[in-house]
């Protein structure tokens, strides 16, 4: 008989295992023969994933739409490179190696995430005061305004970073990757992807994860058992605009320029706060699995659309329907949405340990039965 | 003076077009509660319709702006789809935010579609000149024909749609649907039907914002109405949305804010004194400024 602990022992082993697993081969990644064209898809992967389970949190857990995303993921861009030049100018590091420029990442990734926490505690207060559909424009609103204020700052300049005090010394001499250190530091992402999706994951099962479904589900009966809604809503907003700075910092690392232009609410690339959501509605609302699944998965096929050969195998006419995937994205999505409310996934959490022992105690229940009618 | 009359002129003008366009928002978040983020998209509807037809109508000798009676029935038909095909069946299963997340679907259907129309493609159109040019000159700033007839048609498409929601059998049937859905039906309302025709008017009206807009700006682009999508809402939630005056209000108010931020503090961050007036009035006064307080059901 074993223990409820025991269980969740035996789960998070065989998480950790995995996940340190998966961190090593990214670490071995030059030694696979992996090339920059391979290693750049996995870094963008990371910060599509951290960006769509973090805008889960406020749609699929919280219940309210918020369409100004990537305004927080903005901020985090912008911080994490300011923060990296400014150490550069002071001569605390010189080359892109050393313990010195990796404690100033860590110190960039993290003040990322927390000065767009802090915008996000600073947009979220009065936002979410609103509901529903007011909460949607004035978040689409705070996410214009973000990026309207980052274009007309003298230091930030409009045509990515290349005016002002920064100048356009960011991949020469800031966090910026090029090339071979974007294998090289396959690491990081990944494993700032996996502990950021953990962390989400937990924050979700917690008391307060509990205390924001139930806000959800019903908020007059929550605010009625003593659940303080308004605390909960921005405490929620704030962790989903602290993950969302974080991706903004694995965005800066691994894009060869930094312009506002990528972070708007609708644009040619499938960066931009609509797709996000897009992602989150498609996977699931409610369901952390569904939207790491769908950012891959949409990305992939975004990534395949572009460059892949199998678009023109296809007849003419959805060749052309190819040419925009947006309208074949938008258009699956309105069909998801007719027939499956909450997402594909809805509020299913893949468990590999579950499902492996689920497999296992089949096979064995299985067999025990032939064993039984063998008997007889 | 000058500087400051053009400014007044060119906020009325873009604060004519918004109203327009914040009246067929309020009329369907009056009737369904539902933002229809695909409205803005509508004037790109409206706006290749003209491009379509203004030319054919130059050839037949016909005058320019007959044109409009294409974008209006063009406009409606689109939005009678879009609610047919897939705001009413989102309706029945999803929930406000369901709702909301389709409309914006929506929106990116249409914008999309309309580059991969093969006649209309991914570049800017653009549209024939539609009113003569010229106008009245004022302490050095032009009023032009094409101003006085914008401000003018939006104040009698605004009196129209008033006296039609107050004294006509279809405009009561829609306050009644905007009130309660039930109540409606029971005293023998086709709800479906009057939301359609709803959404019919609403898109019409942006047939017309579009000949407005076009006559100032004469591209067509699949994207123009996303911007102004969102400036005609702000307007709405401004005005306080629901209500047919606030609307126009609202669109003035906006458009004078908008061409004043513009001329005289800085044209690159005039978007973000729209956005922060919405924020503003959303916090101090949400209900806006001429829409009515409603209280939680529990």
């Amino acid at each position: 008989m074993k223990t409820r602990t025991a269980k969740k022992t035996g789960g998070y082993l065989l998480n950790a295992v995995l996940s340190a697993a998966v961190i090593a081969v990214s670490v071995m990644a030059p030694d696979f023969g992996a090339t920059v064209k391979g290693v750049t898809i996995v870094w963008q992967l990371c910060y599509f994933i951290i960006l769509s389970c973090s805008l889960n949190l406020v749609i699929g857990f919280l219940g309210q739409l918020s369409l100004g995303h990537c305004g927080f993921m903005a901020v985090g861009a912008y911080t994490a490179a300011l923060i990296s030049l400014a150490f550069q100018r002071a001569g605390f590091y010189t080359d892109k190696g050393g313990g010195a420029f990796l404690l100033v990442l860590v110190i960039c990734i993290v003040a990322a995430g927390i000065l767009a926490a802090l915008v996000g505690v600073l947009v979220g207060i009065p936002a979410l005061r609103m509901k529903g559909d007011y909460l949607a424009i004035i978040t689409l609103g705070f996410g214009l305004i973000i990026v309207n204020i980052i274009n007309n700052l003298p230091f930030c300049g409009m045509d990515g970073l290349s005016k002002g005090s920064a100048a356009s010394a960011l991949y020469a001499n800031g966090l910026g990757f090029v090339a071979g250190q974007l294998i090289t530091w396959l690491w990081l992402p990944v494993a700032l992807t996996i502990l950021s999706v953990i962390m989400m994951y937990m924050f979700v099962r917690s008391k307060y994860g509990r205390a924001i479904t139930a806000i959800r589900d019903n908020e007059i009966a929550a605010a009625a058992s003593g659940v303080n809604v308004s605390h909960f809503k921005v405490l929620t907003f704030v962790v989903g605009a602290f993950f969302a700075g974080i991706a903004g910092a694995i965005f800066s690392m691994c894009s060869s320029t930094l312009s506002t232009a990528s972070f708007n609410f609708t644009s040619s690339s499938i960066l931009n706060s609509t797709f996000i959501v897009v992602m989150v509605v498609i996977g699931g609302m409610g369901s952390l699995t569904g939207s790491s699944v769908a950012a891959v998965l949409l990305y992939l096929l975004n990534y395949t659309i572009k460059n892949g050969k199998w678009v023109s195998v296809l007849p003419v006419f959805l060749r052309q329907l190819f040419a925009y995937p947006m309208l074949v994205y938008s258009i699956v999505m309105v069909i998801v949405i007719i027939f499956r409310p909450h997402g594909i996934f809805g509020t299913y959490e893949f468990s590999l340990y579950n499902s492996l022992k689920r497999l296992f105690s089949k096979r064995r229940t299985a067999a025990a039965a032939k064993e039984v009618t063998d008997n007889e | 003076m000058g500087a400051f009359l053009t400014a007044l002129f060119t906020g009325l003008r873009l604060g004519s077009v918004y109203a327009l366009v914040a009246l067929g928002y309020t009329m369907v978040y009056g009737i369904i509660k539902l933002i229809n983020f695909a409205h803005g998209d509508f004037i790109m509807v409206g706006a290749y319709a003209l491009f379509f037809t203004v030319p054919v109508l130059r050839a037949a000798g016909a005058p320019a702006w007959l044109a409009v009676i294409a974008a209006v029935l063009v406009c409606a038909a689109v939005g009678m789809v879009t609610e047919l095909a897939a705001y009413r069946p989102v309706r029945k299963t999803g929930t406000n935010m369901t709702a909301l997340i389709t409309a914006i679907a929506v929106s990116l259907i249409l914008e999309n579609l309309a580059q991969a129309i093969p006649a209309i493609g991914p570049n800017p159109r653009t549209v024939a000149s539609i009113f003569a040019a010229g106008g009245i000159s004022l302490a050095g700033a032009t009023l032009s024909w094409a101003t006085i007839i914008t401000i003018a048609v939006s104040l009698v498409i605004m009196l129209i749609l008033y006296s039609f929601t107050q004294k006509t059998r279809l405009g009561r049937a829609m306050r009644a649907v905007s009130e309660d859905k039930q109540a409606a039906t029971l005293m023998g309302i086709n709800v479906n039907s009057t939301i359609l025709i709803t959404f019919a008017i609403g898109a019409g009206l942006a047939g017309v914002a579009a000949l407005m807009y076009v006559a100032q700006y004469p591209a067509a682009t699949n994207v123009m109405g996303a911007t102004l999508g969102l400036y005609a809402f702000v307007a709405a939630v401004l005005g306080g949305i629901g209500s047919i005056p606030g609307a126009m209000l609202g669109g003035f108010v906006i458009g004078l804010i908008y061409s004043f931020s513009s001329a005289y503090i800085s044209s690159s961050l005039a978007s973000t004194f729209v956005y922060l007036i919405l924020i503003v009035v959303l916090l101090i006064k949400p209900a806006g400024i001429l829409g009515k307080n409603v209280g939680e059901k529990v």
